[in-house]
């Protein structure tokens, strides 16, 4: 695939509001997950809650599209410029030029679930105030996304559980590609609700303390919520920067290769060999036309699970085992918990930032790595160079997407004899 | 610069009230036949094994008729197929049923409740029935959601030069939802779209987003199909093909945005 640039991107979740205190927090390796305290929800599990989200309002017009998810979104997209560099852009290329591809799950269930309480006592009927389409609608971010900036262009919500806002990436770059759009905002949003937490309860899949990927004694996820953008753009001709307001060039990020597959093999249980994962992955680096020893370090989708953890190490040592088997890999979920359909892209801008600043993110919380995955799993920060990583995102139904990001002068370099 | 694009029908799958496949639809979308509304009747899955079958909800029966139907006509059948799904939402009783326990005192959701709720429910047990490990996109645009599924599906036949089937369905929730949401029943469509023309293609579409206004039913009980539930906003592409006939149609998409379609029948 045609490399595209990366020219802005954030993130917020529970580690930090924009990407200097990410960063921090990553540097530091700051634990912020904490017992959970969420609403009227009492399970022995821990959350990573984005602080002060009641505070946030709603643009002045936009009041019908009120909910937790829009209002993460909001504060999300309002961090680092990235509004700014939205508005920009929609100077360069028009409003009806830039897509809006967003992932989330759940988007704001959490209205309805309140609404369902609040029911007439005697007819059954929902609040007057309950307004479906702009809050509990799986469209709802991109909704209000579009309608934030006015624009004008293709939009449209992923939702394919923890593989969302990886997959929007590809979307964008199909639309991109195929000339319908020039740029697009992509990434994710995912906010608490009763509907995972009591959801991942029932299936035994949520950890009793802050979540271990990767460990022995894993036992579980712990269920954060986050929002992460990325303003995606065409490469310029010349690796100068022109109308694109990329801020420098030594450091800009390229999205490089795109790999997607279905296990076809269960609902909420991973293929056990991996297979749809490996299948993802070896795309992945076909479409940016990279070996496996290219890859500096991968940003697993470790969700701490049992059964995910083994079925991902079994899939990477698949890919890696033979020309680069000690590639460094942990997890972002120990630090941010399992953003669910924000993971991909707040995966993304991780990278992003491991990239930009050298150095292999250790994965936090795990004590003793489970030496049966045989993976060269990271528990400190280690100062290195990287120049090309992959972020994984797997999900429920088996829907599995492989992101490969690098630095411009490695795509560079690369692209003089590769396809 | 206006892109257009341009890609191959080879199969088609329908569900609607009173409308039970496209075999029988296009007849009626033909003229050949009187459209009388009735409640939609769902085939059962039988490609889905048995633990499954009894586990899928609607959302899950509409979309693998839809697609099975498609498929059978192009004879693509084990083709490890690229696929999008769309949905203005998931299943609507199985959302209602966890909102209601979820307002009770007994939290406890039951596993297969849970799964259920994924947007990509649909997606993933059709992964699983016909044994497709090729990429899927899962989709929502509320109202928008055909004119989004057409369009990304258009980009993975044009741009990835490979067969991919669209499959948009939907399902209508229970009150007290259903005031809020009122899709009167379940209803689907599927297209399979193909880079290449072939000897089962039945019509060629090139489409282009446009501010054009969308093309409405002169037939009051096909608009009012047309307009309450979303997946049939691609309903005047499906009669336009099954008129045989070359011509212009503009689909719904987003408030501002719309689809505009050639359509020659091959």
């Amino acid at each position: 695939m045609k490399p595209l640039l990366l020219s802005h991107y954030t993130v917020t979740s529970c580690i930090g509001q924009g990407l200097q205190q990410t960063l921090d927090a990553l540097l530091q390796q700051r634990q912020t997950l904490k017992p959970c305290d969420f609403e009227t929800v009492d399970l022995p599990t821990f959350i990573g809650e984005v602080e002060a989200l009641d505070d946030v309002a709603m643009p002045p017009g936009m009041q019908e599209y009120d909910c937790r998810n829009n209002r993460l979104a909001k504060l999300g997209l309002e961090q680092d410029g990235f509004d700014l560099a939205v508005k920009a852009a929609i100077d360069t290329y028009g409003a009806d030029r830039i897509g809006v591809f967003l992932g989330t799950s759940t988007s704001g269930i959490l209205e309805t679930e309140l609404a369902f309480r609040n029911r007439d006592r005697t007819t059954g009927k929902l609040p007057e105030d309950f307004i479906y389409g702009k809050t509990q609608n799986t469209y709802s971010v991109a909704y209000f996304t579009r309608e934030y900036f006015k624009l004008a262009g293709p939009a449209a919500v992923v939702s394919s559980a923890c593989s969302s806002s990886a997959k929007v990436f590809s979307i964008a770059r199909r639309m991109i590609e195929a000339g319908l759009i020039d740029a697009a905002i992509v990434g994710g949003v995912d906010t608490l609700c009763l509907t995972t937490l009591y959801g991942f309860n029932s299936l035994n899949l949520l950890s009793s303390q802050a979540c271990r990927p990767y460990d022995k004694d894993r036992d579980g996820i712990s269920i954060g919520e986050a929002a992460a953008f990325a303003l995606l753009e065409r490469v310029p001709d010349t690796q100068t920067p022109s109308s694109v307001n990329s801020t420098n060039s030594a450091d800009t990020i390229l999205l490089l290769g795109v790999g997607e597959s279905s296990d076809a093999y269960h609902m909420s249980s991973p293929h056990p060999e991996g297979l749809g994962a490996k299948l993802a992955m070896q795309q992945a680096l076909q479409s940016a036309g990279l070996k496996p020893s290219d890859i500096d370090y991968i940003n697993l989708h470790g969700t701490a699970t049992p059964s995910n953890d083994a079925a991902e190490a079994k899939a990477v040592r698949a890919v890696f085992a033979q020309e680069n088997k000690d590639v460094p890999c942990s997890s972002s979920k120990g630090a941010t918990g399992h953003t669910l359909g924000a993971a991909g892209a707040v995966e993304a801008v991780i990278c992003a930032l491991a990239l930009q600043n050298n150095f292999i993110p250790g994965g936090l919380n795990t004590e003793a790595v489970d030496t049966e995955l045989q993976l060269n799993y990271q528990l400190q920060n280690r100062p290195q160079s990287l120049q090309r990583v992959m972020s994984n995102s797997f999900g429920f139904g088996g829907t599995n997407c492989s992101l490969i990001f690098g630095l411009a002068n490695a795509a560079d370099a690369e692209t003089s004899h590769k396809p | 610069m206006s892109s257009r694009l341009t890609v191959y029908i080879d199969g088609i799958g329908l569900i609607a009230p009173g409308l039970n496949n496209w075999a029988s639809g296009s007849q009626t979308l033909a003229g050949l036949a009187p459209y009388q509304s009735a409640k939609t009747v769902i085939p059962t899955p039988e490609l889905l094994p048995a633990a499954e079958r009894r586990r899928a909800s609607d959302i899950v029966k509409v979309t693998l008729a839809t697609s099975l139907e498609a498929i059978s006509q192009a004879g693509l059948r084990n083709n490890n197929l690229s696929s999008v799904f769309s949905f203005s939402n998931g299943d609507g009783v199985n959302c209602h049923s966890i909102c209601e326990m979820l307002a009770s005192e007994d939290r406890e959701i039951s596993p297969t409740r849970f799964h259920n709720s994924v947007h990509n429910a649909a997606a993933g047990y059709w992964s699983i029935a016909t044994k497709t490990m090729a990429t899927s996109s899962v989709l929502c645009a509320f109202d928008g959601s055909f004119g989004a599924g057409l369009l990304d599906a258009l980009t993975q036949v044009v741009v990835e030069d490979t067969p991919c089937i669209l499959m948009t369905s939907d399902t209508p929730y229970p009150e007290p939802m259903f005031s809020k949401r009122p899709i009167p029943d379940n209803s689907g469509i599927a297209l399979l779209l193909t880079p290449e023309k072939s000897p089962k293609s039945i019509a060629k579409i090139t489409v282009s987003v446009t501010d054009e206004p969308a093309y409405q039913f002169s037939d009051a009980e096909l608009e009012t199909l047309r307009t309450a539930i979303p997946s049939m906003r691609g309903l005047p592409l499906l009669q336009s093909i099954a008129r045989k006939e070359s011509g212009h149609i503009v689909l719904d998409y987003l408030d501002d945005l719309r689809l505009a379609v050639e359509v020659h029948p091959c």
